[in-house]
């Protein structure tokens, strides 16, 4: 990447940054609307790294839809850099990893990058973004002879060849390796150093924690939580313990320190904990013998169901 | 057109030219065909009564045959494209639907002004001689008569998917052949001749008339080509708004 300082695409408010505003879309299903957007706001400020985060079927991916001006909301605004969001796709200030896709074929590598490089004005160098995104070992292959792994570095690579003010990805380590992955969470950091705004959708809590500064918790179409990540990871991160423990009461379990609700199931105990750490010190002092004992983090879906009350998964 | 339009082009041009489809489709096929047909007639003339020689004929109806699927093909690229979200892609760049659509009709053109000057080629073989001002009258003639093509592809394009675009194409293309008279005329009176003078492809044949000395079109041939263009237009247009709103 190139190391200019961060200038706007021209004529837009880079420093307005990012509004949802009130949004609201429904799809026709089989058993009547589907609501996918109810009343969504948020505001995103230039320059920050924001993860939306939420189960499949949350409504990530229309809203990043509209975002992107690909869908209008049947209600509500979207306002990019203080502009509507086909304005600033039309001046090259949007890049996006979309959910699904697949390249177009009979293309080499680099001639593709090349190719989306030449509908724009100020366009990245098509070799420094191969560079960037690691597409240069296979920049002479064809489009339709690339593995997953290497697809998915071709389509960052499309994103990025704008040089965008605003970088959208809609859960985009889904098909990468764990090396690949790594690598790309690199680039995006670099990109975002920069002064560069970007917003990625995931359902994995541990790349929301990571990599971006601030977390947007959807469930149903809805924000149910928005701030920080530690704060956010601190809010849906609890971990269960479960141990082989046939004897001792369920009641006496619940008064551990940091354990907040206790199960029977079977032998075993399973233990809700907001705090693992100290719990798993309480209850080993308390039961020694404690046998098969594991740690699990709670994963997303279940902080959901407690954060949101939810019974029923989401659609 | 812009720079950026120019470029995008040429790399469309050049994903078509490493298409086989394309090849087998637009060029092969229509080039061994011919020679099937007009080389055991080589020395017929005014082929059943239309006052062609066999060779000039049936040099203009395969290059019927084979511009109609150079024009039709974009559809193919359109279908396939729609299904690798592609289209969605290219959305969230400044290109613009008119551009996008432009560099689509202009690519078929290029295909098939090469399926065109392909079989001028192998009808000079087989004896066909004519002035270079009728040639160019001739070729003029049949991109203009490839007009509705254009619109039809992009049509078919946001109707059909890749997997049914290639029979639907390969129908709808023999039938308007056969109508058109690209195997000879179907019918020289009557009911018949009425219908297949009211496909297109009818007088892209016709065209072949203006290689053998006649003028253009009567009014009548305009007038099919350009309601062609019309209601294929307006169809490809309605069959785009309600593509992209749904997706």
């Amino acid at each position: 990447m190139s190391s200019a300082p961060t200038v706007p695409a021209s004529g837009l408010a880079a420093g307005e940054g990012i509004a949802l505003d009130h949004l609201v879309k429904s799809f026709d299903g089989p058993e009547g609307q589907i609501r996918a957007v109810t009343d969504l706001s948020v505001r995103i400020a230039a320059g920050e790294t924001v993860a939306l985060l939420g189960p499949n079927g949350a409504g990530k991916s229309t809203t990043i839809d509209m975002l992107l001006g690909l869908l209008d909301p049947d209600e509500g605004t979207v306002t990019v850099f203080g502009r509507r969001p086909q304005e600033a796709v039309e001046a090259g200030a949007v890049g996006a990893m979309l959910q699904t896709g697949e390249l177009i074929r009979d293309l080499k590598v680099r001639e593709l990058i090349a190719m989306m490089a030449s509908l724009y004005e100020s366009a990245m160098p098509v070799e420094e973004v191969l560079a960037i995104t690691g597409a240069t070992g296979f920049a002479e292959q064809r489009t339709q002879k690339l593995s997953g792994g290497q697809t998915q570095r071709v389509r960052f690579a499309v994103a990025l060849v704008s040089d965008p003010e605003l970088l959208v990805l809609d859960e985009p380590t889904a098909a990468m390796d764990v090396e690949g992955r790594h690598a790309f969470w690199m680039t995006i950091r670099e990109f975002a150093a920069r002064g560069r705004t970007v917003l990625f959708a995931t359902h994995y809590l541990e790349e929301a924690d990571d990599y971006a500064d601030r977390a947007v918790l959807m469930s149903r179409g809805a924000i149910v939580a928005d701030g920080p990540t530690n704060e956010i990871k601190a809010m849906v991160g609890s971990r269960t313990i479960r141990a082989t423990l046939p004897a001792a009461s369920l009641e006496e379990l619940r008064a551990l320190p940091g354990v907040s609700a206790a199960e029977r199931r079977g032998d075993a105990v399973l233990l809700t904990c907001a705090d693992s750490d100290a719990a798993i010190r309480a209850l080993i002092a308390a039961h020694p013998q404690s046998r098969d004992i594991e740690i699990e983090a709670a994963g997303l879906e279940h902080a959901f169901l407690a954060l949101t009350g939810d019974e029923g998964g989401a659609t | 057109m812009s720079r950026p339009a120019v470029l995008y082009t040429r790399y469309e041009l050049l994903r078509t030219l490493r298409n086989r489809r394309f090849f087998f489709l637009s060029l092969g096929f229509p080039l061994v065909l011919y020679y099937l047909i007009a080389a055991p007639n080589r020395h017929l003339h005014d082929l059943q009564h239309t006052g062609i020689d066999a060779p000039l004929y049936f040099m203009v109806g395969l290059v019927s045959f084979g511009t109609m699927g150079a024009m039709l093909s974009s559809g193919v690229r359109i279908a396939s494209e729609r299904q690798a979200g592609w289209n969605r892609q290219l959305r969230i760049t400044p290109l613009s639907t008119r551009t996008y659509f432009r560099t689509k009709v202009l690519t078929a053109y290029m295909m098939a002004l090469i399926s065109i000057c392909v079989l001028y080629v192998a009808g000079a073989t087989l004896g066909v001689s004519i002035g270079a001002g009728r040639w160019v009258e001739m070729t003029a003639l049949i991109l203009v008569g490839l007009i509705p093509f254009a619109a039809l592809g992009i049509l078919i394009g946001h109707l059909l998917t890749p997997d049914s675009i290639g029979p639907a194409m390969g129908g709808g293309i023999a039938l308007l052949a056969i109508l058109g008279g690209t195997w000879g005329p179907i019918a020289q009176h009557g009911a018949l001749l009425q219908i297949s003078q009211l496909v297109p492809s009818y007088w892209l044949v016709q065209a072949g008339h203006v290689g053998a000395g006649a003028g253009a079109w009567p009014a009548k041939g305009w007038a099919v080509i350009v309601v062609w263009t019309l209601v294929a237009s307006r169809l490809a247009q309605r069959a785009y708004r309600r593509d992209t709103a749904r997706v």
